[in-house]
Formats: structure tokens, C-alpha cells, sequence
């Protein structure tokens, strides 16, 4: 691997520029989102930014008002179900591709990662005309099994970069020493490249929690994701939508920060 | 060694073939046989929710006759025969090649940056990158929605430096500067995926042969980027083409791009076979430049494409 370049640049004004221009970056890709935090705490039902009075009432009506702890409660339930369909159908691909003898697994790779690169709403129009005859529109396994296959490629990708860089004679080793061959996965290779596994996982997670376009055609007035709810009424002048983004935003930046520190290629940029 | 460098992506890393030796040895094979098995129910899953509902409703393109009696073609000839579906495909075009071209002037300095500070602050400014690239779509546009009000922080800005205020939701604009903020990220990490591996002994060796900074610039680090300027900007513009949440939520149906007018045909006007060639068109025009863009770059699709997640 290609050692970085530690040189600073020089601290002439090239190098000057540059820094204020980091510092510019860094706003534009944090300020915008930072904008619902004051939001959710504003003391007036209005969208005034910033807010001149406070008070924690939308996140008493986040956490009380019906439609909204329901929606949540779906999403999440959604949410861990997908990490666990997409988690293990997508590890045990991610081996199948880099071990098995497969003709044309290049064609077979392409297949199982298109999801990632078809554009949502063609998926979720399809999705929508084929479940709703099967009576899965409006049901929380239709949003699981539509979830899991936008997923499925994320965990791939992520548990096929593990594997990729698991050096395989650790488990010739074991072998050699007495191991069977699922003892050798369950005690060398598993923790090898849960990294792997525990980063795909939590992209599922978030990919099923953030997802909205599918969402909305699965979604009937009594079953919908924290997301339609959220884009159903984004037209209202509630503040709930912001205390409900807070929550959101915290908690991704929690999960994300969990794979920063435990998942060394995803810190690289890889 | 160049091979274990790789990548454009979201959070994690293609893997890295040239690394690989193989190792399928003889005796290993009727195990490894099996190993390919695992792929089935991935397969199987894929089958039933995506590539069924994809083929179903492309399929009715051909199928779905609402209103338009004919041959099979009916509905992709209603599609480039109506000026007002030439109109939202010329626009998103449009919109998605402005916002490419401003994703690539804003990212590359930064991008740049990232390939010579210190490891601390390339940890901090990647994590960030990161960071914001996964954080809800919904939540930023939300957060857009707020500051590109009429009586927003934005038009604050504007008529605090004394320029007359500005209509931003609702119009192209304002969804082009939500869409370059969500793209944002999605320039940066195929960018650096290339920036990274250049071999700056050769601006060295450019500078000491007398060419200046700007020469050195434009006749050899600029040329040595141009892989990960195509990559990154094909791959915003890829996912911008396929956009709905972005215009959905600060467009207004009067400036519709594609993915917009696809959920109106199918919601309001449940017209299955026109949203289906519709949906073609855009499936197509997807496919036809992730061929092109793994071409060009000899990239992997997930190399290419990584980071959509079926969310945007």
C-alpha cells in the first residue's frame, strides 16, 4: 500500500488558501444538517431560524403523539429486521463470490450489487405493483423484503473488503493444528472479518431507516416509516419533523462514529 | 504497490483483485464448489423483490395500454413524441450535468488537500466526508426545505450583503443547491481514491526541469487526476439523474425532473405504461453511463457506483 505524503503544504498563500478553503468545506457539508438542532427547540410553531423562543414541546409530542412513535417504532423494527435478512444473505454472498468457482461471477457480482446503482424510483414503482397483488403493500415484511434488496449490496461490499484482505493461511494454520472446518470459521475467520460484517451491518441498518421512496408506495395511512411520515408532512408548519431529525442525526453520527473507530478501511476512505 | 488502492466509494472499500492471487488449489475444489452455492439465496431474495419488480415494470411499457390503443411501442412514442416529456428529460440532464460540474470545482481543492495534510487531520477531514455522506437524505433536504425559505438563512445572507432577495424553493435552483450538497461527498471519495495514488516525485521532477507551479498543475497533475475526475463525475452524475427526494421536497412539480414525473404518472395518473417507458428511458440512459464509466476507468461496478444505496 502506497504510504500517504505527510508534507504539509507550504504555509505560503497557496497554502493558506487551501486551509480557509477545508474550513469552508467542512461548513458546507455540516452546517446545512446542523440547522434542525436550534430548529427542534424553537418555542413558536413556525419555521424561523433562528429560533427567539424555546421549549422542549416537540420532542414531548415526538415521543407522545401517535403517529409519530408508531412511525418510529416501525422504522426501527423495519430497520433491525433488514440488518438481519441482508446481514446474513449478504455475508454468506460475499463468501460465495470470494470463494466459490462460479462462471462469469463478474455478471454474477454485477447482478447482486445493481441495486445500488438502478435509480430508487423504478424500484419503487416495481416493487409497489408487484407486492400490492401479494398483499405486502402496507405490511412491514413488504418493507422488510424491498429494504433487504437495496441493502444486500452494501453488506456484499463491505464483508467482501474483510474477506478480501483476510490472509487465508491463518485458517491452513488451524487446519493444521487439529481445527475443524467450522471451528477454524466460528474461532479464526469470523473475528477476522467481523469488522466487515459489523460495518455492513450498520449501512443496512441505515439504508432501511433512511429509505423513502419505496417507503411511500409501501405505506398506507396506518403503516408508514418514520421517513413518509416525515415527508407526508413536511408541508405542515410543525416542528416535531425537526425534533424528529435531531434524533435521527444524533443517532446516525452515534453509529457512524462506531465504524469510523472500529472498522480501519472505512477510516482510510477505502 | 498501486493495487491495494483502490476504491470511490461510500464508507467501505472494494476488494482488491490484483492482491488476490488465486487460490483455488485441486484439492480444495470440491469444497470451493459449494462455497458458490452461498450466492443462491442473495440471488434468490434479489430475484423476487428487485429484478421482478424492475423487469415488471419496464415490462409494461409494452404491455400497458391506458388510453393509447397500439403496437407494443405505444408508450415509448408517446414519451419522445410529447414536448413536455422531451422538457423534464432535457432538464434533468441539465440539472444533473450543473451539478456535476459544480460538485467537481468545489471538491477538488479540498480533495487536494486531503492528499497532503497530516494523517490527524486526513482521519478528521475524511471522517467528516463520511460522516455527512451517511447522514438521512430526508433530514438534509428537510434541513434545505428551512434555509432556502423566502424568509430563510440564505436569502438572510443575500440581503445582508446587500443583493435583493431571492426565490429558491420551489425552483431549479434551489434544488440544484441541495442536490451539490448531497452529492458533495459522493465527488470527494472517488476523487481522493485517485489524487492519493498520484506520484508526486513527478511534480517534483517537473518543477526541478523549470516548469512552474501552474505549468506542472495543468501539464501533469491535472492529467494524472483525470480518472478520478471521470469517475466522480460520472458517478454524481449517475445518481443525480435517478433524484427524487431532492426535487420532491425543494422543486415544485411545475419544474419536474424525471424520477418526479414518474411517481405523478403513477400516483395521480395511474398510467403504469407510460410511467414504465418513462422508467425505461431513465433505466436505460443509467446503464448505458455505468458502461461508460466502467469502461473508462476499468473500474468495478461497486467501485462505480457505490454510496446510491437506493436512497437518494
Amino acid at each position: 500500500m502506497k504510504t500517504l505524503t505527510l508534507r504539509r503544504p507550504g504555509i505560503g498563500l497557496s497554502g493558506l488558501l487551501l486551509r480557509i478553503f477545508a474550513g469552508l468545506m467542512v461548513i458546507w457539508l455540516l452546517a446545512p444538517i446542523l440547522v434542525v438542532i436550534p430548529l427542534s427547540f424553537t418555542g413558536k410553531k413556525s419555521f424561523e431560524f433562528p429560533p427567539t423562543t424555546w421549549s422542549t414541546e416537540w420532542y414531548h409530542n415526538l415521543f407522545t403523539a401517535p403517529e409519530w412513535i408508531e412511525s418510529l417504532t416501525h422504522s426501527v423494527v423495519i430497520a433491525l429486521l433488514v440488518v438481519v435478512f441482508a446481514g446474513v444473505l449478504g455475508t454468506a454472498c460475499a463468501f460465495g463470490l470470494d470463494r466459490g468457482v462460479i462462471p462469469g461471477k463478474g455478471l454474477v457480482r454485477g447482478l447482486v450489487l445493481s441495486p445500488i446503482i438502478v435509480p430508487v424510483v423504478i424500484v419503487a414503482v416495481g416493487v409497489y405493483a408487484v407486492f400490492l397483488p401479494w398483499h405486502l403493500a402496507g405490511h412491514e415484511l413488504g418493507f422488510v423484503l424491498a429494504h433487504t434488496a437495496l441493502a444486500i449490496p452494501f453488506v456484499v461490499i463491505s464483508v467482501s473488503t474483510s474477506l478480501a484482505g483476510f490472509d487465508r493461511r491463518l485458517e491452513q494454520a488451524a487446519a493444521s493444528l487439529g481445527a475443524s472446518p467450522w471451528t477454524t470459521f466460528l474461532r479464526v475467520t469470523l473475528p477476522a472479518i467481523m469488522p466487515g460484517i459489523f460495518a455492513g451491518a450498520v449501512l443496512a441498518f441505515i439504508t432501511s431507516f433512511d429509505e423513502v421512496v419505496t417507503a411511500i408506495f409501501l405505506s398506507t395511512p396506518t403503516t408508514r416509516t418514520l421517513p413518509v411520515e416525515m415527508f407526508e408532512t413536511i408541508n405542515n408548519v410543525d416542528p416535531t419533523i425537526a425534533a424528529a431529525s435531531t434524533l435521527v442525526l444524533a443517532g446516525t453520527t452515534v453509529i457512524v462514529l462506531l465504524v469510523l473507530v472500529f472498522n480501519r478501511d472505512v477510516r482510510e476512505g477505502e | 504497490m498501486s493495487a491495494s488502492t483502490d476504491s470511490a466509494g461510500r464508507l467501505t472499500a472494494a476488494p482488491r483483485p490484483a492482491a488476490r492471487p488465486r487460490r483455488v488449489s485441486k484439492t480444495a475444489k470440491g469444497r470451493v464448489n459449494t462455497a458458490a452455492l452461498l450466492v443462491l439465496p442473495a440471488l434468490v431474495m434479489l430475484s423476487v423483490t428487485f429484478f421482478y419488480p424492475v423487469g415488471k415494470i419496464i415490462g409494461r411499457t409494452f404491455t400497458d395500454h391506458t388510453g393509447t390503443q397500439g403496437n407494443a411501442l405505444a408508450n415509448l412514442q408517446w414519451f419522445f413524441n410529447e414536448p413536455t416529456q422531451i422538457t423534464i428529460l432535457i432538464r434533468t440532464f441539465e440539472t444533473s450535468l450543473i451539478v456535476s460540474v459544480i460538485c467537481l470545482l468545489i471538491a477538488y481543492p479540498f480533495t487536494y488537500l486531503l492528499t497532503v495534510v497530516s494523517r490527524r487531520w486526513l482521519v478528521l477531514l475524511l471522517g467528516i466526508v463520511v460522516m455527512s455522506c451517511w447522514q438521512s437524505i430526508l433530514v438534509r433536504n428537510y434541513a434545505w426545505r428551512i434555509l432556502l425559505r423566502d424568509d430563510g438563512v440564505i436569502n438572510g445572507i443575500v440581503t445582508f450583503f446587500g443583493f435583493p432577495k431571492v426565490s429558491l424553493l420551489g425552483t431549479t435552483p434551489g434544488v440544484i443547491i441541495a442536490m451539490c450538497h448531497v452529492m458533495t461527498p459522493f465527488m470527494i471519495l472517488p476523487l481522493y481514491a485517485n489524487l492519493r495514488n498520484i506520484d508526486r516525485r513527478l511534480l517534483t521532477a517537473s518543477r526541478s526541469l523549470g516548469a512552474g507551479p501552474t505549468t506542472t498543475f495543468f501539464k501533469v497533475y491535472l492529467p494524472l487526476s483525470l480518472p478520478g475526475i471521470m469517475s466522480g463525475t460520472l458517478l454524481v452524475f449517475i445518481l443525480s439523474l435517478g433524484f427524487y427526494i431532492t426535487p420532491a421536497i425543494i422543486g415544485s412539480p411545475d419544474n419536474s425532473l424525471i424520477s418526479q414525473a414518474i411517481v405523478a404518472q403513477t400516483q395521480k395518473l395511474l398510467d403504469w405504461g407510460h410511467a414504465g417507458a418513462m422508467g425505461l428511458v431513465l433505466l436505460a440512459c443509467t446503464l448505458v453511463l455505468v458502461a461508460a464509466v466502467a469502461t473508462l476507468t476499468r473500474r468495478r461496478l461497486e467501485r462505480v457506483g457505490m454510496g446510491a444505496g437506493g436512497r437518494l
